[in-house]
């Protein structure tokens, strides 16, 4: 590869007390590709991805996004890069005294210097490319369903148009329309905006159908990285329980 | 990142706009800037080209302005083309050209007086919803004691020993150091200003009745209000938004029996012990400063208050305690229940919740002032 990758992480040692989380990960996220992350329960994906934004302290290591190194999310360096990204929370995290609009907009404000009249025209324009009506701007998000509150997270993690987008479980609590419906939208998003995509998920279909690349996490350490199909003949035991057991079945076409 | 440009090369009533370098967010102050300029020209030319070629960055922010140009010669019958745009460019101008087709209904305006009118109307119908609340509360505790009565073994004891703890014990070095401060400056009060009439042996009266009747056991509510009740109020409340209370209601269980009535009989317990401690901290308080102050031995003092102070006294103040924390339970735990989804609906209702308690322990005080004042005591 020529181009520099968009997340760098070398060697990086992750622990809490005694127990040791992420032990010597080393990982390449290519720029414009979406990569998603799989990994038992409790396995540390969460903590990967919360370590490179900067919300964990890593004992050892390097993370470099897109260029510049990452320290602690109080750090300099961290929050001007922070611009540059956007980070969907499982739970979605948008904040709940505020509508869907002025969500979208909080970026923005913070960030830029622009007209009312522009921030409103851009946060309704990312509404509509989430698949939301401008009317759905006014609402607050106790009144939104699970699939509209991930939407709108995207929408705000997408405010300032980074060039990379971070999605903790985007699909998890989603009935399968709503999760395909949601691939769709992050697939079609990431060819318009020309993200690239750092995918957390344990939904086979949006790994299947989305991902460009998947990671396997497990022991603490990337044990398979590769295409969908390189991984499905991946060797490595947890590799093959999690995509040959039961529940992995209905990927494989069956016979009928 | 390199500066935006727009230049604007008329020719005849056509207009050509070219934009170039970094058409992003982060230079929003200067696009917006170019783009303004250039909009008194654009009025005027009947048709409007915008060639792209020399854009090196683009992003939503960015192809939004463009596209707002080319619909403002639209909207004004003119003609308007984008050319030229970059082939990795070219899915978001097409997503660009479908947002903001719509706008929103604007909303319709209400005459300030009548929405005066209609927030008088709905707070006279909020007063009402809380009086409902309140004797639902009373009612569904009554129900539980009920119930625990019938069923001994229902009564959930930890939970009520851990409440006794958390709103007994552990308030017991706050209450005595407010308190015993009370207690002290009354005193001086006292002393500073009967010495005028050479009535200071009276300052003892004053500090003994006003401890034991009123002040010792308003003083430990308003300080248990605020101290516990919101806590209450916090708890429930963030039960409620994490639909704890629906699990326990689906499992069988009254939540009314399983989390609040330990909650309220904790603090009907506890105000009344916490009501003695205080107020013989502020008696003690008052010796103190009579010692220092008044010059009034300790025994002098004790024989004083002997003669000034009767069990009725204390019966008035101690008899008060056990209502007062059924008061401030009840609003805790009902204002509690009323949570909703948001962060700032649970800082909301906690703090009508000290509000409210405050001010129905005063009422109620007051009542009780005219009850005891009736019967003689």
């Amino acid at each position: 590869m020529d181009r520099p990758s968009a997340i760098r992480v070398r060697d990086l040692v992750v622990g809490f007390g005694d127990q040791v989380v992420l032990d010597h990960l080393s990982l390449d996220v290519r720029r414009g590709e979406i990569l998603g992350l799989v990994g038992a329960s409790g396995g540390g994906k969460s903590v990967l991805m919360r370590t490179i934004i900067g919300l964990i302290h890593r004992r050892s290591g390097s993370i470099e996004v897109m260029g510049s190194t990452i320290g602690d999310a109080q750090d300099r360096a961290t929050q001007s890069a922070a611009t540059r990204w956007g980070i969907l929370f499982q739970q979605g995290a948008l904040f709940s005294s505020l509508t869907v609009r002025q969500n979208i907009q909080f970026p923005l404000r913070e960030n830029l210097v622009l007209s009312p009249s522009l921030m409103d025209e851009i946060a309704i324009a990312k509404l509509e490319m989430v698949g939301l009506t401008p009317e759905d701007g006014d609402k607050f998000p106790a009144e939104l369903s699970g699939g509209m509150t991930k939407r709108v997270a995207l929408a705000r993690a997408l405010a300032l148009d980074p060039a990379i987008v971070f999605l903790d479980e985007p699909t998890s609590g989603l009935d399968p329309i709503a999760a395909g419906d949601f691939d769709a939208l992050i697939k079609t998003l990431q060819k318009t905006l020309g993200l690239t995509v750092f995918m957390v998920t344990h939904d086979l279909a949006s790994l299947n159908n989305v991902c460009d690349r998947v990671a396997a996490l497990a022991d603490g350490k990337i044990v398979a990285i590769g295409p969908m199909r390189q991984l499905l003949q991946s060797e490595h035991p947890w590799v093959r329980a999690y995509f040959h057991g039961k529940r992995s079945q209905m990927l494989q076409p069956q016979a009928s | 990142m390199s500066e935006p440009v727009l230049t604007a090369v008329p020719s005849g009533h056509q207009l050509e706009l070219r934009p170039g370098g970094a058409w992003v967010a982060a230079n929003v102050a200067s696009l917006e800037h170019l783009a303004a300029e250039v909009a008194p020209e654009l009025d005027r030319s009947s048709s409007v080209r915008v060639d792209m070629a020399e854009v090196r960055e683009l992003d939503t922010l960015g192809a939004w302005l463009l596209e707002k140009l080319s619909r403002r010669a639209a909207s004004q019958g003119h003609q308007a083309e984008i050319v030229g745009i970059a082939e990795n460019y070219s899915g978001l101008m097409e997503e660009v050209r479908q947002v903001n087709r719509h706008n929103p209904a604007p909303k319709v305006a209400v005459n300030p007086a009548v929405a005066r009118l209609g927030d008088l109307g709905r707070g006279t119908l909020g007063a009402r919803d809380d009086a409902a609340a309140f004797l639902q509360m009373l009612g569904g505790l009554f129900m539980a004691c009920l119930n625990v009565l019938r069923r001994p073994r229902s009564l959930r004891l930890t939970s009520l020993v851990y409440q006794l703890y958390r709103v007994g014990w552990q308030a017991i070095p706050i209450i005595v150091l407010i308190t015993f401060l009370i207690g002290a400056i009354i005193a001086q009060q006292g002393f500073f200003h009967f010495r005028r009439f050479g009535a200071e042996s009276y300052t003892v009266d004053m500090v003994g009745i006003l401890v034991l009747r009123e002040l010792g056991v308003l003083i430990v509510a308003i300080m248990v209000a605020g101290r516990s009740g919101s806590a209450y109020t916090a708890e429930l409340g963030s039960m409620m938004m994490r639909e704890e209370i629906d699990a326990l209601s689906t499992m069988g269980l009254n939540p009314v029996e399983v989390l609040i009535l330990p909650r309220v009989a904790a603090l009907v317990i506890a105000l009344p012990i916490l009501t003695f401690i205080g107020s013989m901290a502020a008696l003690y308080g008052g010796g103190l400063v009579a010692q220092l102050y008044g010059d009034m031995s300790p025994p002098i003092y004790l024989a004083r208050l002997h003669e000034a102070i009767s069990v009725t006294h204390f019966k008035v103040g101690i008899l008060k305690a056990p209502f007062m924390a059924l008061v401030i339970g009840i609003v805790a735990c009902s204002e509690g229940l009323r949570v909703q989804g948001s962060a700032e609906s649970l800082g909301k209702q906690t703090t009508s919740s000290v509000v409210k308690s405050i001010f129905l322990v005063i009422v109620l005080d007051g009542l009780f002032a005219v009850f005891f004042a009736s019967i003689g005591m």
